[in-house]
This record gives C-alpha cells, structure tokens and sequence, in this order.
C-alpha cells in the first residue's frame, strides 16, 4: 500500500513524534518497503520559516504545553513550567539542535562495571556494547554528514572558537578542535554548506544543519510508505484482549479525535512524553502503565551534567558570530576518579544572544553585577559543559496534577543533582574558568544550567525485564509490538551529546522491526 | 504571545521604543509637564525625558507610578549608556496591564507607595528623588522577594533586553540570514588572541 493510510488500516507501524528518533526510524522504514504512519504533535516548519530571532523563533517552535516540576534543582524555581527546553515541531528537537555528533566510548556503554558501585546511583550496563553499534554509528554518520567523518572537513573556527582553542593550548589541553558536527562544511546531499549565521538553535536557514525536518522526513514521504500527520497529538496507546498494542488515539488540530490502527507502536516523543504517553495508557490489564511491568517507566531520568562558563575579556570576541557550537575540548571526557567523580564531560563552546542571556546569565539575578556582564557582551567568550550524570531512581517523570490542554495529566519532571554531579560541574566550572584566564579573562561567569535540551533514561534499555523497560533494540520488555525509539532508551547518559546515538539506535532499530514483521513475531 | 515559565510570565513582545515613544519639542514639554528628581518630566497623562526626546503616554498608572518604575527599571538593570527611553519603553506594559486589570493595578500603586514610604523612612523624599542608587538598591533588596519586585524585574527580562535599540548599545547584531551570515563578516576577526 501507498500512503495515505486509513485510520482502520492495522497493517502499518505507527511512530509517535518525528525528532531525531522517530523521524530517522520513519524513513529507515519507509525505505524498507515498510508503511509508516508518524503522528506528529506540532506542524511542519521548514528553513525558509525560521526566524533569526530569539524569543519569537522559541515561540514558534518549543514544547509549551503545561509541565510541572520539583526537586532541588534549580530549573525547578527559576522555569517552574519550563523543565525542557525542546521542540514541538515535525523534525522535533532535531530543529533547535546545535549538531554536535560524539560517539559514545566503549567504557560508558558498560558505566556500572566500569565505576563500580556508586552510592544512590542505578547505574547499570548497557545490554550492548560500542563493537554492536559501530556499523550503525557508520551509517548515521554518513547520513548526517558529520564533518570528521567520511573524508568530510571540519568546520573553519569562529572568534568564540578561537579564544577557547588558545586556552586550551595554554592549559595544556591536547583534543580541542572545531568538533564532529552534522553541519555541512561543504555542500551535500543536496543541502547547502555553513554561512555562519550563528543561530543554529533557531532552525538552520541554509538548511546546512541536519534536521529530520527537512531531511529523513521528505525522503521518507518520497518513496511512497510514509505518511506524516501534523498536529495530531497522540493522548493514549490502546491495546487488544491478548495484550498486544492495537492503535493510538490521537487529536488532530481541529480538535476531533481518532483512532489510527497499528501493527506495531513506536513511542518517540522524547524522554518526557513518551513516559508520560506509556503512564496515561494505563488499563485494567495494564494498571501502571504500559510496558511497565518494572515500574521503571518514567524513573532514571538523565539530563546530563551541565553549566556554561562565560567569560568577559578587555577587547571584542564577537562570539554569537558563526556556529553555535563551533568546537570541542575533549580532554576531560575520561573516565578519571582521581578527579574526585565518576564519569567525564566535554567543553563545547557555546553562544547566546542578548534576549537568551538576559534569561539564562543568572534566572532572577539583577543589578550591577548582572548588568556589567551584560554590558560586556560584545567581549564574552562562552562554553557549554556537558557531561554524564548519574541515573538515580528518584529522578523522574510521573503524572502530575495539572493537566494539560486535553484534560490529560501533566508530566512532573522531579530531579535532584547527584552529589557526583555536582563534583563533577565543580570541577568543569573550574577547567572551564581556567581555559579563560589562560587567555586574560577579566571575568569569568559560572551560569547555572539551563532547562534541560538533553532528556534521556526515562524508558531505559536493559538485558533484564526487572531492570527496565526495553530491551537492546528498543522493543518492549512486555508487549512485542511496543517500541521506545527515542533517546528515553538510554541506560546511562555517557559524556557525549546524544543525538548521534539516537540516530544510531534509531537505524538499528529499524532493521530488527523489519526482521522481526518478516518472521511474523509482530 | 506569553508563556508561562514558572515564576514569572514571559511576555514575548517586541517593544520598540522609536514606534511607542512619542516625540514632543522641548517647548511644549515645558507648556505641559514639570521636571522631577530623576531627571523625567511628568504631565498629565504622560512622562517625557527632560531633554524632550521621548514622551510616553500613561493612561491608567499616575505618571508618578510610571516614572518610579522607570527609575527602579535602571535601579533593576542599571546600564549607564541607556538613555530612559529604553527603561520606558520596558515598562510600558503595565500601564496596558493596569487597564485592564485592577488588581495588578493596585499592586503596582501599592508597591510604588511602598518604595516611597521606604525612601522616606530612611530620610529621603521619596523613591526617585533618593540621590545615590546603592540606597535605592538597598530599598529594593528589602522586597526583592514581593510579587510586585518580581513582577517588575521578570518583566523587564524581555521587556528591556528584547530591544533591538539595546541589542545595539550591547553590541548584538540580530539576524544574519538576509546579510549572507557571517561567514564573510567577521566570524573569525578576532585579532587580539
Ligand atoms: C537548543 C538545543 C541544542 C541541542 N544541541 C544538541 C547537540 O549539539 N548535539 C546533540 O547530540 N543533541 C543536541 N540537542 C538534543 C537533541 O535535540 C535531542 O537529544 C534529540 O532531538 C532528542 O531526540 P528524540 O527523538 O528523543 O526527541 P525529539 O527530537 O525532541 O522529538 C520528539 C518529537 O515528538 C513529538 N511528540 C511528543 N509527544 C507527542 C505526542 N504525544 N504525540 C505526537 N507527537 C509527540 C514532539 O513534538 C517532537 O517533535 C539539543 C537540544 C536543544 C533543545
Ligand atoms: S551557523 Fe551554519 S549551521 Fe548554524 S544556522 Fe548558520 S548556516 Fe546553519
């Protein structure tokens, strides 16, 4: 069958969400002969809509919908409403993306025999290693076109680039470079190369940046087998008598509600609403939520170790000039104790505009000193620290009391800082600072995090159906035809930024669906 | 367009202080207002900077309240090289607020009333006419915790520093898409390192 699809038609896989998990999943299918019904709850911008312009391309593009929050974290008093910081759009968070695209090490993939134990920590092992993921990393690599790879050059450095780069040369640093980045430093796949603009957070304009918005998406829709619904935002997963997913409901734009029928369901909607779609899903066969016969659904939740570090100096950097993230420090991203914590993180340069700065420098901070930073932005040089975090059972997402704009209960994003992330941001601040100094900081900022971009763990893979909620390819530990396709999979955060393993679990994925509807087990 | 962030709202709207502002000659400046301690000129139903730049109508606050809040927007994000136009245009909002809203209204008259009560405690005349801003800024750290303090600071996050008149005092150039980026701009020009 071609697409479109009807809602009664049961033989096609239905993916919820269309970022960087469900999008790539949807055209690996397509590509397959596979036919793909994706439900998407925003609509569909494309590069020529993007705004070069903080705030309004936030309010064209971000999750806005009713979330609530708790736990000592400090995003929980300054963004009460706004834990995340992610995209409701067809391409999903893959739209506001930076496109730093770091593989992760062998040694995170087994973090608890690596670590050991680590008090107040679920820490486990990943049910793979990097060796299974290799031939995948190629492919997603190749498809993204990450500069680093495949004979693609890196970007050229900008000015916030080269203040961090002679930093860390001063401070001995020996891996700082203009970072793997799915950004075309060269034309490609028929996508134009990097201009510089300096907001890849607002959707890239050139269309340089990998998105699946304009990317999987389209070439997925080409062959025929997949069909992409805008606007149709799924409220709940249903399943048949023997406890096999059977379809979705879901609320288009008018406000009417259907059903769509499946074969099998992936859940992709990012590490907050596919937990919360599993929760709402709740039945009197499956009373805690679908898939959850762990009760891990929604626990875990990882978002990753961050800050920035900004820093003032005596003439002009210019930094928001060019890529965001326009390179890499990746010397601290060993697994190190003697540092005083588990785990490793990388120092990315980062940028943001006036509007951003005012709200993230210091949430609620005023006054001269918040003021004289401000005057100085001409003369800032910034980073973004990133590194892993320690998945802890309490950290979570539940149901919460507020609804949202369905009558459906919100998702509580509740998290408390691990007493190694906290060691950990201790230190990044300090190497952070000091990369500066090295090159005559007249001030340096440590600026707490800020709501969260990279969510993960919440559905997290594991080889035991005690330990989690899916197995190694994504597939529910409880019910066959139920898939997790997004960075919610993860077991551990790992250092590196986590959209390239997405892809890559993403394309996996896809090949075990295939095998898998082949032999007739879904 | 508002979104709901947690403890304060953020009001995404593009104040532009050139469209807002009104432009008045120093001559009926002075036919229709009376200058004031913070260097603003107060009419009925409006408050003008001294030099007659700018003029903003006030149509439910007192043109006290506004140029208070006015100076409290400096005395919040003091930047020495922003005329009060950019303060005015930042606050604007609450008067349109105030309209429509009695409530907020009388917050805002309540907490101006509070700051000059304050001022008068510590021996001055009242908030504006407070000669030196580390004793405004201690007023103001007094409440920093009330609704009306963080009604005004949370405000301003946007309302001050979505300017595009502040962008450029700040050295911000906004969008680059429709100058071809900066990739032959200046995205590598540093010459100092
Ligand atoms: C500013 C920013 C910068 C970033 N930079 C980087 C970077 O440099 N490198 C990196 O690796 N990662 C980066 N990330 C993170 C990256 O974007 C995410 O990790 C990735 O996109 C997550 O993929 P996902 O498939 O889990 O979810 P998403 O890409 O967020 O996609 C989820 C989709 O599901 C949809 N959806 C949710 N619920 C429903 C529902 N009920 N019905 C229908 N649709 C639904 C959403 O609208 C969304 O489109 C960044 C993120 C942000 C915000
Ligand atoms: S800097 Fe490059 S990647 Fe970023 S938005 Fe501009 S053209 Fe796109």
């Amino acid at each position: 069958m071609t697409a479109p699809y009807d809602l009664d038609d049961n033989s096609v896989v239905v993916i919820i969400g269309t970022g960087a998990g469900g999008g790539t999943l949807a055209n690996e299918l397509a590509q397959k002969g596979i036919d793909v019904v994706a439900l998407e709850a925003g609509g569909r911008h494309l590069p020529q809509d993007y705004i070069n312009d903080e705030w309004p391309s936030f309010s064209q593009l971000a999750w806005t919908d009713m979330r609530t929050t708790s736990g000592s974290w400090r995003v929980a008093k300054d963004f009460a409403n706004l834990p995340a910081w992610i995209v409701k759009a067809v391409g999903g968070s893959t739209v506001h993306w930076a496109g730093a695209s770091l593989r992760i090490q062998d040694h995170e993939f087994r973090a608890k025999t690596h670590y050991g134990e680590v008090a107040g920590a679920s820490l486990q092992d990943w049910p793979l290693t990097l060796k299974d993921l290799e031939p995948y990393y190629d492919k997603a690599e190749d498809k993204m076109g990450v500069t680093r790879t495949n004979g693609i050059p890196g970007l050229p450095g900008n000015n916030n680039f080269k203040v961090m780069k002679a930093g860390a040369d001063k401070l001995g640093y020996k891996n700082c470079h203009t970072g793997r980045m799915a950004i075309n430093s060269q034309p490609r796949h028929d996508r134009a190369s990097c201009r510089q603009l300096g907001f890849c957070f607002q959707g890239c304009k050139m269309g340089a940046k990998w998105s699946t918005a304009y990317t999987e998406i389209p070439m997925g829709e080409a062959t025929g087998h997949l069909e992409v619904r805008e606007h149709a935002h799924v409220l709940t997963i249903e399943h048949d008598a023997a406890g096999k997913v059977s379809g979705v409901l879901y609320q288009d734009k008018d406000g009417n509600q259907h059903v769509q029928k499946a074969r099998a369901v992936c859940v992709a909607g990012n590490s907050i609403e596919s937990p919360r779609l599993l929760l709402n899903s709740a039945s009197s066969m499956f009373p805690d939520g679908l898939g959850n016969s762990s009760g891990q659904v929604g626990k875990n939740y990882m978002r990753h170790m961050t800050g920035s570090v900004y820093a003032s100096f005596e003439k002009p950097v210019h930094m928001y000039r060019g890529t965001t993230m326009a390179g890499i420090i990746t010397d601290e991203s060993k697994h190190d104790p003697s540092r005083g914590f588990v785990g490793g993180y990388e120092m990315e340069t980062l940028s943001i505009g006036i509007p951003f700065m005012a709200a993230f420098l210091n949430p609620g901070g005023w006054g001269r000193e918040f003021s004289a930073t401000m005057d100085s932005y001409e003369n800032l040089a910034g980073m973004w620290l990133v590194g892993e975090d320690m998945p802890q059972e309490s950290n979570a997402i539940t149901l919460s009391d507020e609804k949202d704009q369905f009558g459906l209960a919100a998702a509580n994003v509740h998290f408390d800082d691990h007493p190694n992330d906290i060691a950990m941001r201790n230190h990044a601040y300090k190497q952070g600072m000091a990369v500066y100094d090295a090159v005559g900081a007249t001030q340096t900022h440590p600026t707490p995090p800020y709501p969260s971009t990279h969510n993960l763990g919440t559905n997290r893979m594991s080889a035991k159906a005690s330990d989690g909620v899916v197995n190694k390819f994504g597939q529910s530990h409880d019910i066959a035809n139920l898939f997790v396709s997004d960075g919610s999979q993860f077991t551990t955060g790992a250092a590196e930024n986590p959209t390239l393993t997405i892809v890559t679990l993403a394309i996996r994925q896809a090949d075990y669906i295939a095998e898998q509807m082949t032999s007739k087990a879904i | 367009m508002t979104v709901n962030a947690g403890e304060y709202t953020l009001n995404f709207v593009k104040t532009q202080s050139g469209n807002e502002l009104v432009k008045l000659t120093r001559r009926q400046l002075l036919q229709r207002g009376l200058v004031v301690g913070s260097g603003l000129v107060l009419g009925s139903g409006f408050i003008a900077g001294s030099n007659a730049a700018w003029a903003l109508e006030v149509k439910s606050l007192t043109p006290q309240t506004m140029a208070t809040l006015v100076q409290m927007a400096r005395d919040i994000y003091p930047h020495d090289s922003f005329g009060d136009d950019l303060y005015a245009a930042a606050v604007k909002s609450h008067d349109d607020t105030a309209a429509s809203d009695a409530e907020f209204k009388t917050m805002i008259e309540n907490g101006v009333a509070q700051l000059n009560s304050l001022a008068k405690a510590e021996g001055h005349v009242d908030y504006v006419s407070t000669g030196w801003e580390i004793d405004r800024t201690n007023i103001l750290k007094s409440i920093e915790s009330e609704p009306f303090f963080q009604t005004i600071r949370g405000g301003l996050v946007v309302g001050l520093y979505n300017q595009p008149a502040v962008w450029d005092k700040l050295g911000y150039e906004g969008a680059s898409f429709e100058k071809g980026g900066y990739l032959e701009r200046g995205f590598d020009d540093i010459d100092w390192l």
